[in-house]
């Protein structure tokens, strides 16, 4: 049994190695770009939450009240079949008849995005509270323009008090890629399906997609526990 | 707006919110009486039930919940001891899979914030209490626990969130609960943005109940700090 494992998950030609370390390398791909997608909502997110404007307040506060509230598989599934049915009536109303999807790809990192760009919003927000009001009015008084405080000032600290819920956020955008299996993009979860479905070695192969996981989420966690300390080493003293 | 469908799409819905409850309810029973277990390794004096205690919540909080619902729904019948063993007919039916595979997965999360609420107790009122000759059982049920439970509530009312909203995965091992409703009527309708959205209505509902009972709860443990 232990023999033939190896071999299942090796690289050979009877191996299942090569395409399993391919989906984990696509799995990271679609974390990697739903976090920044995510990084940009939350900004976006923070800034409104933040505003003076009460209107606008209501429109972060009913985003990040949404996407954190709903189960993120229902995302997907929205936009898995929502943004082929709108593609679709959007191609018949441009005169191309018949059905028309969209990259799985595409719409998982759109979902997950958006439900990581609501927790991240929080993130920077509170971040952002954390900030000392006179740092920004010293900024002022020495006559920094408004681009510059927010490129000086406000954001590296932002992002330092930042950082380590934007590592937990990481962590769960990462595991929540394999959402993505469900509407059949082939990441490690769906390509582990498909190897135990062949093999009938479910316990196996879920087993080392597991480990895969496991690896790529301790890897970059630690790296941002790096890059945390490089950004704490300019506010030593 | 077609109110006549909504309304259809609700009393649909609404049929698997029983579901939907019953699998966070258990559980959160079931992962809290786990993560007490953890979080008392995590503590232990002894070095190797750390260890132990560190790597189950590695594991259960480094792995996608997916995967987890998956090597207990298809992976556990290769296990040929566990097929030949009285647990096999509960483990064939997909509620208790999910069932063990969430309340692994929030156990890990609960031993953590079990651990915190446990640590954050000031030493000097432990202290305190073994001067005037409190110890084991009479230390924790005077001093810690009461504390760690107001320091942990909020935590683990969040955790209760997170759970819920995991829950919609056991759709995905056929389980018919809200999510597993809308995706059975979606594939029958092809209605998809009104049918994902009065389910998505539902959990916010119930985010909200939970949340205002995590906090009428809080209220009624901590009178000290009520302003």
């Amino acid at each position: 049994m232990s023999a033939q494992a190896f071999t299942l998950v090796g690289f050979g030609p009877e191996g299942w190695g090569r395409l399993l370390l391919l989906a984990a390398g696509l799995t990271l791909m679609a974390a990697l770009c739903s976090f920044v997608l995510g990084s940009l909502l939350g900004a976006v997110g923070a800034a409104l939450k933040l505003s003076s404007s009460r209107s606008l307040r209501w429109i972060g506060t009913f985003y990040t009240t949404v996407f954190r509230g709903v189960p993120e598989i229902l995302v997907v599934y929205l936009f898995y079949f929502g943004g082929s049915l709108a593609l679709t009536r959007l191609m018949h109303l441009a005169g191309f008849p018949g059905f028309f999807s969209l990259p799985s790809f595409i719409i998982g990192v759109v979902a997950i995005g958006l439900v990581s760009g609501a927790y991240q919003t929080e993130a920077y927000r509170s971040a952002c509270l954390r900030l000392e009001r006179g740092q920004i009015e010293a900024g002022k008084a020495c006559g920094m323009s408004t681009p510059v405080l927010l490129w000086r000032v406000i954001a590296p600290q932002t992002l330092r008090f930042a950082l380590p819920a934007l590592g937990n956020i990481w962590q769960s955008v990462l595991k929540e890629t394999a959402l993505l299996s469900i509407i059949g993009l082939v990441e490690l979860l769906r390509q582990s399906t498909i190897a135990s479905g062949a093999t009938r070695q479910p316990l196996l192969f879920y087993g080392v997609a597991g480990l895969l996981y496991l690896v790529m989420g301790q890897t970059t966690a630690l790296g941002f526990r790096r890059v945390e300390k490089r950004l704490a080493r300019c506010w030593e003293r | 707006m077609d109110w006549a469908f909504l309304f259809a799409t609700a009393k649909t819905l609404l049929a698997g919110v029983p579901l939907t409850l019953e699998l966070a309810v258990t559980s959160l029973c079931v992962g809290f009486v786990l993560a007490v277990g953890v979080a008392a390794l995590a503590g232990s004096r002894f070095a190797p039930a750390r260890w132990v205690a560190a790597l189950y919540v590695m594991l259960f909080q480094g792995t996608p919940l997916l995967v987890q619902i998956f090597i207990v729904y298809y992976g556990f019948g290769q296990i040929g001891f566990l097929r030949a063993s009285f647990l096999w007919p509960v483990l064939q039916q997909a509620y208790w899979c999910a069932v063990l595979a969430l309340s692994l997965n929030t156990s890990a999360y609960g031993a953590e914030i079990i651990r915190g609420a446990i640590a954050a107790v000031p030493a000097r009122e432990i202290e305190a209490g073994r001067a005037i000759g409190m110890s084991g059982l009479l230390l924790r049920r005077r001093i810690i626990w009461p504390q760690a439970l107001q320091y942990g509530l909020a935590n683990y009312g969040n955790e209760a969130i997170l759970l819920l909203k995991a829950t919609s995965l056991a759709s995905v091992i056929t389980l018919m609960d809200v999510t597993g409703l809308a995706y059975r009527l979606v594939s029958k309708t092809y209605r998809s943005e009104e049918i994902f959205m009065v389910a998505g209505l539902i959990y916010l509902g119930l985010t909200f109940v939970i949340a205002a009972g995590v906090h009428l709860l809080e209220r009624r443990l901590t009178p000290c700090r009520r302003v």
